[in-house]
């Protein structure tokens, strides 16, 4: 991005300065309540786990973390387009064109074609994005309805690629999801989700990109009138949620092992559910990106949980959906609270 | 927004070409009409002979169903709102009426099926016009939930077998005098009650003000949650009697029968010139825009082309319709 002179990286939002007045910590809390809530809510989740399943062990942390990598993914994808103040249904269609792309073009490479084709496939995955973003801005139809449309053509392509799961990567490949580094305790799932966040969200975020990202979701109007480029903002907002969905497509080719053109579907709405959880508005503008990755790992301990309590996991589904509506609920209610105070 | 749209045109060619956009732009329904044509002729230039009465009463068969899901979608829109959970609960309506209706009784097992719609309904409402939540995030969560509780209820109750009753499966599949369907019985007196009321009754006119701006609203005494929670449930309703429609013409209830109708049920609105923000639109569009898709759905098959390549270009003229739309109207 050509930024005009000037630094800005501090002013965007998440981690302001962490209060300076009297109690720092208080302060902090109340401002952030995601940053200190979600680890509190993820710590409480696994506590409970371990609480109705005392033998967990390192193959569950392993398991846990491997489901949690491609939903990280779609929740950052989503979290990075919403706070821009846009929603992008198509996630999980863009993802299964990543998986499917993966799955086809890999299944007899070597490790390192793999890697390079990796590469290629994120690049797909940044001009799908911005392919989403155009259309959303020239068209100047609703995101909703553009996001909904596309991912139903994204779906389509997908299944052009491949018709039917199957293909395949190298074992090497593989084990970047599926391994463990150093100990049984470390999944280089867990690795590859610190990894890519700080490799992609934190350029973004240290940049000017983020501020323009944060004021075009906040107020668009006030963006306007201060100068910032809302079309390129909106369309970069789009490409950096494809980045995101690539590299979840990719994820999902390591860890299944294999492509699979419907896998996407389930994604789209576990990754707003991830957001919406994990603090980010919807109206955009406000919230960030360890809120919704945190709320991946406890939205994947849902139905695991569920097993060890051998209650059916369908009732996974209707948790989850329950989940979002209170989270929602209770997060608009303490807003209420806040602007009449 | 409608003078930039205007100013962008080219000032050239206005004499004419101006003046047939202008006339469009004032009778949007006009340029919805032309593109049906257009498809149609489409359609019998690609294979000379099909559209016959015979074809134009299937038609309309195919369109009720989800003319009556975009219905409830148009209701929602207008006051600026969504619903996600129209395809669930349609499913879930149809479902329900497949699985009572052998012990309960037909009758019963439509008023269960209905109920249903009215239950999701009401709470996507209270959340919404009481609890605040936003549209989208509300709807998605009472959709998950719905899906959620039937694939449980299909695994507690798997011995039932699923029944349709009789008169739902001639309701979505049969045809009165030859080229009347029966489900236009349904659907044309529905019509006509959301056309009339949206235009005459304090309720209708109360549904575009809230959408046009819901502060003004409240600060001009309206309950706005009232309305809000009416119009969700009306939503539910009318998804359920969907999906009721919809199991009729399949004879068959599986867990994911209606979730094809998710996306024509907003794009059939959103083509037929309900504005999303809301405060602008009304049914007759989304008719019209019910029966432009209904016939882009036959076209794709004539094409006699792969089920993906139907799925992108079904995806891409939606866009391009609604894009067109959007351009012209502003």
């Amino acid at each position: 991005m050509n930024a005009p002179s000037g630094s800005g990286s501090e002013a965007a939002s998440e981690p302001a300065p962490l209060a300076t007045a009297s109690g720092p910590l208080g302060r902090a809390f109340r401002r952030h309540p995601t940053l200190f809530g979600m680890p509190a809510l993820l710590v409480a989740f696994l506590a409970l786990t371990v609480a109705i399943h005392p033998e967990f062990g390192s193959f569950d942390a392993q398991s846990l973390a491997m489901g949690a990598l491609p939903l990280a993914m779609a929740a950052a994808a989503q979290a990075v387009v919403v706070l821009s103040g846009g929603i992008d249904l198509s996630v999980g269609s863009v993802m299964a064109v990543a998986n499917v792309l993966a799955a086809t073009t890999m299944h007899d490479g070597s490790f390192g074609e793999s890697l390079l084709l990796s590469v290629a496939i994120i690049v797909a995955g940044a001009a799908v994005g911005a392919v989403n973003g155009l259309i959303v801005v020239w068209t100047r139809i609703p995101d909703v309805v553009v996001t909904l449309t596309t991912g139903f053509i994204w779906g389509g392509v997908a299944l052009l690629i491949l018709e039917k799961p199957g293909g395949g990567a190298p074992d090497d490949f593989l084990n970047l999801g599926t391994g463990t580094f150093m100990t049984d305790w470390l999944p280089n799932s867990l690795i590859m989700v610190v990894a890519v966040v700080v490799a992609i969200w934190v350029p973004v975020f240290r940049s000017r990109v983020a501020l323009l990202l944060y004021a075009v979701g906040s107020d668009r109007t006030a963006a306007f009138r201060s100068g910032v480029n809302i079309a390129r903002t909106r369309v970069l907002a789009y490409i950096v949620g494809g980045l995101f969905s690539a590299v979840g497509g990719l994820s999902l080719t390591m860890i299944t092992g294999i492509g699979s053109p419907l896998a996407g579907v389930y994604y789209t709405l576990s990754g707003l559910a991830a957001i919406v959880i994990g603090g980010v508005s919807l109206t955009g503008g406000r919230g960030g990106m360890v809120g919704p990755v945190i709320a991946s790992f406890v939205l994947t301990l849902i139905p695991t949980d569920l097993i060890f309590l051998n209650i059916d996991p369908n009732y996974g589904q209707v948790i989850q959906g329950t989940l979002i509506v209170l989270v929602v609920m209770v997060g608009g209610f303490f807003a209420l609270k806040r602007s009449r105070a | 927004m409608s003078d930039s749209a205007a100013s962008m045109r080219p000032a050239g060619s206005a004499a004419t070409l101006g003046g047939i956009l202008l006339r469009l732009r004032q009778h949007p329904m006009i340029a919805l009409i032309l593109v049906l044509l257009v498809f149609m002729v489409g359609i019998e230039l690609i294979r000379p002979g099909t559209v016959t009465p015979d074809w134009l009463s299937n038609l309309l068969l195919f369109a009720a169903p989800l003319g009556i899901i975009a219905a409830g979608q148009t209701l929602v829109l207008l006051t600026g709102g969504i619903d996600l959970s129209v395809a669930s609960i349609a499913t879930g309506s149809a479902y329900l009426l497949a699985t009572t209706a052998t012990a309960h009784g037909s009758v019963a097992a439509v008023l269960i099926g209905l109920g249903l719609g009215l239950l999701v309904g009401l709470i996507n409402g209270i959340g919404i016009a009481l609890l605040r939540v936003q549209p989208l995030v509300m709807t998605l969560g009472t959709g998950l939930m719905t899906e959620g509780a039937m694939v449980v209820y299909s695994q507690k109750f798997l011995e039932v077998e699923p029944k349709i009753p009789d008169f739902v499966f001639a309701l979505g599949s049969s045809k009165i005098l030859g080229y009347v369907p029966f489900d236009l019985f349904l659907w044309a007196p529905l019509a006509v009650l959301i056309i009339l009321g949206l235009r005459r009754s304090g309720f209708g006119r109360l549904l575009y003000a809230v959408g046009d701006n819901r502060i003004a609203c409240h600060l001009a005494g309206v309950r706005v949650w009232q309305v809000l929670l009416v119009d969700y449930a009306l939503c539910g309703i009318l998804a359920a009697v969907a999906g009721l429609v919809i199991v009729g013409s399949t004879n068959a209830a599986d867990l994911s029968l209606a979730n094809v109708y998710l996306l024509p049920s907003i794009a059939a609105v959103v083509i037929g010139g309900t504005s999303i923000v809301g405060g602008r639109g009304g049914y007759s569009g989304t008719i019209v825009g019910a029966i432009i898709l209904t016939v882009l759905n036959s076209l794709l098959t004539l094409l006699d082309a792969p089920e993906p390549i139907k799925q992108v270009l079904y995806g891409a003229i939606i866009l391009a319709l609604a894009a067109a739309y959007t351009r012209l109207t502003g």
